[in-house]
């Protein structure tokens, strides 16, 4: 079974989780002036990298707080994760720091 | 008007006993009075004042002191267990200590129940539906968290080196305990 590192409960079963879509995208500040591609762009449309993809994740059978994760979705490989909040990171340093 | 009459009922009404010789006891706790708590690290240091034992701050803790539990779920989150029938005075109680600070407390005795799981062989049967390594070493005395028993949430919190209570909510009772049951069989 895949093994998720909770950034506050550590290492968890993967059945503990929910995934909940990619991470990082803002809300437009004033839905009002956007026009109807922009925010059809929010609300619909996606990266969906073949790599290294930024995602949210709930540990809701656990501590049932959302967290941000990083994970290549060829190889399902996680290589970080980190509290909801915080700044995206930049993936080069990641893939560095995984490398080290 | 009817005279109708609420009557408590246990959620293990009518189940099997699950008892296995020199292995393994599965039995239900007694009725207990339970809150749900919320807020920041300052309002669950007011909160212990009215509660009184220490809302442990380290995730995955349980601390307890003269029948009243306190167990970290999540970063801003504890379960907070008393003995029955204290509901109003603890309510009062925390409301008065947090004086008016953010928070949520809510009354959840009703909707959980618990049993516990006691004998050389305990880890061995929650782990017939339980995902985590629950070897001493990994997770000991005094550790709680919430997980997942086969499809079912669950708090698990060990009470003693053979000992685990488990928290649920009252409606998972039967699949819970038939699954247990039927994996005492195999003990």
């Amino acid at each position: 079974m895949l093994l998720i590192p909770c950034p506050h409960c550590g290492n968890r079963p993967e059945l503990e989780f929910r995934y909940a879509g990619e991470a990082h995208i803002a809300r437009p500040a004033d839905p009002s002036t956007t026009s109807d591609q922009e925010w059809a762009e929010y609300l619909y449309f996606r990266s969906n990298p073949k790599g290294l993809h930024i995602e949210r994740w709930r540990h809701v059978s656990g501590c049932a707080r959302f967290f941000n994760c990083v994970r290549d979705t060829v190889s399902d490989k996680i290589l970080k994760t980190y509290p909801a909040g915080q700044p995206k990171p930049d993936l080069a340093d990641i893939v560095k720091e995984a490398h080290q | 008007m009817s005279d109708s009459k609420i009557t408590r009922r246990s959620a293990f009404e009518g189940l099997h006993p699950i008892q296995v010789e020199g292995a393994v006891t599965v039995a239900p706790t007694p009725y207990a009075t339970r809150f749900s708590f919320r807020g920041d690290s300052k309002a669950a240091s007011a909160c212990s004042k009215g509660f009184g034992v220490m809302l442990p701050n380290a995730l995955l803790k349980a601390e307890s002191d003269n029948g009243r539990t306190a167990i970290s779920l999540g970063p801003d989150e504890w379960l907070l267990i008393a003995p029955d029938g204290e509901v109003e005075a603890l309510e009062a109680a925390i409301e008065k200590a947090l004086d008016k600070q953010h928070h949520s407390l809510v009354d959840i005795s009703h909707r959980n129940t618990a049993f516990t799981v006691s004998g050389p062989k305990a880890e061995t049967l929650l782990a017939s539906g339980c995902l985590l390594d629950l070897h001493v070493s990994v997770f000991p005395v005094g550790m709680a968290t919430r997980t997942i028993y086969s499809k079912a949430d669950i708090v698990l919190w060990r009470t003693a080196a053979d000992t685990f209570h488990v928290e649920l909510w009252r409606s998972f009772v039967p699949f819970v305990w038939g699954l247990l049951e039927e994996a005492s069989h195999e003990l």
